[in-house]
């Protein structure tokens, strides 16, 4: 999202869902993972749009959608580019919106190669290192960088800035080489036209395992619902993230909604929705270690040695990451305060610095080998949740220390008593040296603070409790740390104490618990100016320290000294948009890009779907949302040649945050994947990639080691496919619900899903037992055979999808084996996400066997240790 | 307000009939109403037993489960106007109906169960004695004893009585995303529905019907009614349900006649052996 439009956020909010007039949801099982935000796609219903449903498996979405699209798990971008495809040969791209508002008309590097020229690699492939020198993507006659992650020279793998804001900017102003008749055989519009050809209604079929006409009813309802007096929405979730070309299958919705003129208007965008809440908050405010608040990239330590150099590496010139200086100077200044002025470079050392991939998987692997000896573990539970949910155990059990940070002893703190290699005897209790701290967590509403959902909607809750006994709330466990810690640092000359020590930590406390003010928290993050007064919006930063900001995209939250994530205004006493209820990032536009609301002339595309527009009477920008453009610049704007910033946007580019204001179809810069999303085949398939004889990803980060083996790919004796997933009744890991005696007994046991021919194939009896065996472990789970699984038949031959729900472990009030036992460790290149949603099995009836026996089975199936092509 | 026999009740105190319409055809099956009904009422976990069956864990209505959602996968009916899925996964969240004529208030012979202001019906848990009539008295099987570790009382759906005298809606309402479950006056709720049920029908789901919106129906009519778009036998529904006690009066009518003619050839025998 971030690559295609500029900030890494949903486009849209799910309220606004209730106005399309199509919904395709694809990688996602909204009604049972996002019940209450599908109230809007049931709204829509009501009001006669067509909701369709394009997934393996039949859930409690598809029994609400007007129709459902089985595909094989892994096959999405083939489906997707066939609906490019289809656009592309039916002319039935908005003619107007793709011209102006994307880059479409852009010419291309000559010395770009396509993966129709390439047989799957696009060019500038390294195959030693197994990354793109992707200089050749640029557009012709500049060179393109990409702001927030210095990656264009083409990175190390795994250590670039992901996931966010990051996009390409342009070294000046306009790109200098377009065709606006899109004749060009290199713009991008006819690239785009070349690079999906293939992807045929019959290739479509033959690759998904639908069938044709299956796919021409979603094409032909996604483009008759499209166009200036109807819109269509996208909804995907975690089924499109967790692939080992993710990111790729977000761009391709992003090309379809560009070419049907659907992003930044009402019913219309791609509605991303995050796993569980506050996944949104936590990136936004940098949980992920190549990212600090807002998206600006984490320094690097040998490229970014000095204040000048990180800024040269990173800043943009042309649109609103042109004042990325401002961004980042803030935040020093918001870290370090008083200590932090021009004369030291704002303490830019203090910084922590990168050196290569510290992501989740890697620091697992590292706790194997000994880098990494301690750990904090605050609200996940990795030996249950994450892939190869074994090596994260093994890797917990090197440790010295472990801090965990949950409501309830979570098999993440349990593991040194219960976990499943004790059985098979390749742990022993007395052997982990790992001291494990469990300190419990106070719940939400045992304090006060905020969720960023889903939409980028900031909401404030109040304590209602104080909590009980020894728990307390995150931000009570962080302050008091940090202050033990400067306490006992407090005297110390030693320069390595000084960041710590310069910090500005002073929070006011309240209660009996000494509890830090969230609401000043807040106001840290919004930022204050030079009178010491909250600011209302970023745009008032200043390079020169006299502003400070935690985070530059949640600044105007605390404008006017009013805490407006508090907000509490009814829906039903304000306008549909329900500006006064909370407040989203940024500025509280709850449509993103929302001036593509509006024609090139800056009027409504219709009435049916006005929704911001230009005043020519008021010389501004009106309507129902806050216009994410500046309020005054008209639609007829034309920047000079040495503007800067969003000065060098013109009046009828509605993408701010892109160098050159424009949606973009190819991505010149910003991934490390490839510019045009193109079909591979998950790591671990049963089948080859019809289209070209590269099979999968070629820049997939593969970590082939001897606690994660994959399956050969493929392979006879994995002959099936299959997903986890989650149910309405459990909450991820389970920590939160296989302990809840209410949900608990909505789903008391671990099961798995198959179809009767599966079943009647392999023997499995309904209500009985199945054993599903990887190269990494072999797993049990209770048998529902369902005519919901359905096999499908792709290149002609039949395949089987085994559905695994993940919520289970050793503890709770219903115990069980963790799917995520099964997987391997194999991640998209550009966000380090791992692939859970497609990968081989072998499944037989009956238990599992006990101790060694386990892994005397797992070790009688092929495996490998090498990183396969 | 009239009760189901004509008599006026509560005077000055009786509120308009408040009831449940559940539109199953925008059930998502989240299971909402369960566990806010089960959170609210203070209702004891009912077993962590896998059923197999779908994904229905809970198996039926009793007291210790006052919502239940019913998962139905099947091989849609042909035609199906809706879509061009040929298989359907019905969801129905079920509920005590809060009968017009409520078998289990006729029989309850300590006054434990009684029919509230709001028309609704209720047991008082403190005055209940477990004797168990209530249970062969309802139609649809809701009622059952708290068994272990419980009062040894009967339990049911009270409608949250207690919610709807502070003006509140019922949890299950509450918690619902898609207003599946509709709370409201009785007469009103009723005419939505029929409204609903028409429009789906011109839609083209001929199969969508309402199930005890009928006054003229075995119960009278149900406080809580439903839109089904199936047989109720496919949710686990009788067809026609009918109470127990519908032919009470008539009963005892003809018992009293046959007392009285026994009484009386009990005499007549009596009086002719002192002849």
């Amino acid at each position: 999202m971030g690559t295609s439009f500029g900030r890494g956020g949903a486009t849209t909010f799910q309220q606004d869902l209730a106005n399309s007039d199509a919904i395709l949801i694809m990688g996602s099982n909204m009604a049972e993972n996002h019940p209450v935000g599908f109230q809007w796609v049931m709204e829509a219903r009501l009001k006669g749009a067509t909701v369709m449903h394009v997934d393996p498996r039949f859930t409690r979405t598809s029994a609400m959608a007007n129709l459902h699209v089985p595909i094989r798990a892994g096959s999405d971008i083939a489906f997707l580019g066939g609906i490019v495809n289809y656009i592309l040969e039916n002319e039935r791209w908005l003619d107007e919106y793709v011209k102006h508002f994307t880059n479409a008309p852009v010419i291309i590097d000559e010395r770009f190669q396509d993966t129709e020229d390439l047989d799957g690699f696009f060019s500038g492939f390294d195959p030693d290192k197994r990354i793109y020198d992707t200089s050749t993507w640029h557009y012709a006659g500049m060179p393109v960088q990409e702001t927030a992650g210095e990656r264009a020279k083409g990175g190390t793998k795994g250590e670039q800035s992901g996931h966010g804001a990051q996009a390409g900017h342009l070294a000046h102003g306009e790109p200098p080489e377009e065709d606006e008749t899109l004749q060009h055989p290199r713009c991008v519009f006819q690239l785009l036209k070349k690079h999906y050809r293939r992807y045929t209604p019959e290739m479509v079929s033959q690759i998904c395992g639908c069938t044709k006409e299956q796919f021409l009813e979603v094409a032909e309802a996604l483009c008759e619902n499209s166009g200036r007096e109807r819109t269509s929405a996208i909804v995907y979730s975690v089924g499109w993230t967790q692939h080992t070309v993710g990111v790729q299958y977000i761009r391709t919705a992003a090309i379809i909604q560009l070419l049907l003129g659907n992003i930044g208007r009402p019913g219309g965008g791609i509605m991303a929705l995050r796993g569980h809440a506050s996944i949104q908050g936590s990136t936004d405010l940098a949980t992920l270690y190549n990212v600090l608040p807002g998206y600006l990239p984490m320094p690097h330590a040998e490229k970014d040695t000095d204040l000048a150099s990180y800024l040269d590496n990173h800043a943009g010139t042309t649109g609103w990451w042109g004042h990325f200086d401002a961004y980042f100077i803030s935040q020093l200044k918001s870290f370090w305060g008083a200590n932090s002025n021009e004369d030291n470079d704002f303490c830019f050392d203090y910084l922590p610095k990168i050196d290569g991939d510290h992501s989740t998987y890697q620091t697992a692997m590292d706790m194997i080998d000994r880098k990494v000896r301690g750990f904090f573990l605050f609200g996940e539970n990795p030996a249950v949740g994450s892939a190869n949910s074994r090596l994260q155990r093994f890797g917990l059990a090197s440790l010295d220390w472990l801090v965990v940070r949950d409501f309830v002893e979570i098999e993440s703190a349990s593991f040194w008593k219960d976990a499943p290699e004790l059985e098979t005897g390749e742990l022993k209790t007395e052997e982990i040296g790992t001291e494990v701290f469990f300190v419990p967590a106070a719940s939400h509403v045992e304090k006060d603070g905020s969720f960023t959902n889903t939409q980028r909607l900031v909401q404030w809750h109040f304590q209602a409790l104080e909590p009980e006994g020894d728990c307390r709330s995150d931000l009570w466990f962080v302050y008091h740390l940090g202050r033990k810690i400067r306490e006992k640092l407090a005297g110390s000359n030693d320069p390595r104490d000084r960041p710590i020590l310069d910090l500005t930590w002073q929070y006011a406390t309240s209660g009996p618990l000494e509890e830090p003010s969230a609401d000043q928290v807040l106001r840290e993050i919004n930022g204050i100016g030079p009178d010491g007064k909250a600011l209302g919006t970023y745009a008032d930063l200043k390079p020169d320290g006299s502003t400070a900001c935690g985070c530059w995209i949640y600044c105007g939250i605390y404008g006017d000294e009013e805490n407006k994530a508090a907000r509490k205004k009814p829906g039903g006493e304000q306008t549909w948009v329900a500006s006064n209820w909370a407040w989203a990032w940024p500025l509280n536009r709850r449509i993103l890009y929302n001036r593509a609301s509006a024609d090139s002339k800056g009027k409504p595309w219709s009435e049916r779907k006005k929704y911001v527009w230009w005043d020519g009477r008021k010389k501004m920008w009106v309507g129902e949302d806050v216009p994410d453009f500046q309020e005054d610049k008209p639609p007829t704007f034309v920047p000079t040649d040495d503007a800067r910033a969003e000065d060098a946007i013109a009046g009828d580019h509605p993408f701010i945050l892109q160098a050159d204001g424009r949606g973009w179809l190819f991505a010149a810069a910003g991934l490390m994947d490839g510019p045009l999303p193109t079909h591979y085949e998950p790591h671990e398939s049963p089948f080859d990639n019809p289209l070209y004889s590269q099979r999968a990803n070629p820049t997939r980060q593969l970590s082939p080691r001897a606690e994660n083996p994959y399956n050969p790919a493929p392979s006879d004796a994995y002959p099936y496919v299959f997903s986890t997933y989650r149910l309405t009744e459990h909450h991820t890991a389970g920590g939160m619900s296989r302990t809840v005696p209410y949900l608990a007994e909505l789903q008391p046991e671990f099961f798995c899903e198959v179809s009767p021919g599966l079943a009647k194939e392999r023997g499995l009896e309904h209500g009985g037992w199945a054993t599903i065996i990887t190269s990494r472990t072999a797993i049990e789970a209770r048998v529902l055979v369902t005519e919901r699984m359905k096999p499908i038949v792709v290149d002609g031959r039949p395949v089987h999808q085994v559905g695994v729900p993940y919520h289970w472990g050793t503890r709770g009030l219903t115990k069980g084996d963790s799917g995520n036992d099964l997987f391997p460790v194999a991640l998209d290149p550009n966000v380090h996400i791992q692939e859970v949603k497609a990968a081989s099995c072998d499944i037989r009836p009956g238990r599992r066997p006990r101790g060694k026996a386990l892994r005397e089975l797992v070790e009688s199936y092929p495996s490998t240790v090498e990183a396969s092509a | 307000m009239k009760t189901a026999d004509g008599v006026e009740t509560y005077g000055g105190e009786a509120q308009p009939r408040l009831g449940f319409f559940t539109d199953t055809s925008v059930c998502i099956g989240c299971k909402a109403c369960e566990v806010a009904c089960k959170e609210w009422n203070l209702v004891p976990e009912d077993g962590l037993a896998w059923t197999g069956h779908s994904y229905d864990n809970t198996g039926e209505l009793n007291a210790n489960t006052w919502r239940h959602v019913a998962f139905v996968e099947q091989q849609a009916p042909d035609p199906i106007k809706r879509g061009k899925n040929d298989f359907r996964w019905l969801m129905e969240s079920d509920v005590c109906k809060h009968c017009t004529h409520a078998g289990c208030l006729d029989v309850c012979p300590t006054g434990a169960i009684f029919r509230t202001e709001f028309g609704t019906v209720v047991i008082q848990d403190d005055v209940c004695n477990g004797c168990g009539y209530c249970i062969t008295a309802c139609p649809f099987g809701v009622i059952t004893k708290r068994e272990l570790g419980g009062d040894g009382g009967m339990h049911k759906c009270t409608l949250c009585y207690d919610r709807l005298q502070d003006g509140m809606e019922p949890a299950c309402a509450k918690a619902c995303p898609t207003d599946s479950i509709q709370f409201g006056p009785l007469d009103e709720l009723v005419e939505r529905a029929r409204q609903r049920c028409g429009d789906l029908v011109e839609a083209g789901v001929s199969e969508a019907r309402l199930y005890l919106a009928d006054e003229n129906d075995g119960i009278g009519g149900a406080g809580a009614f439903f839109l089904l778009l199936d047989e109720p036998e496919v949710y686990g529904l009788p067809p026609q349900p009918v109470v127990p006690t519908k032919n009470l009066r008539t009963i005892w009518g003809a018992a009293a006649v046959a007392a009285g003619a026994l009484a009386v050839g009990v005499a007549a025998a009596f009086l002719g052996g002192d002849e």
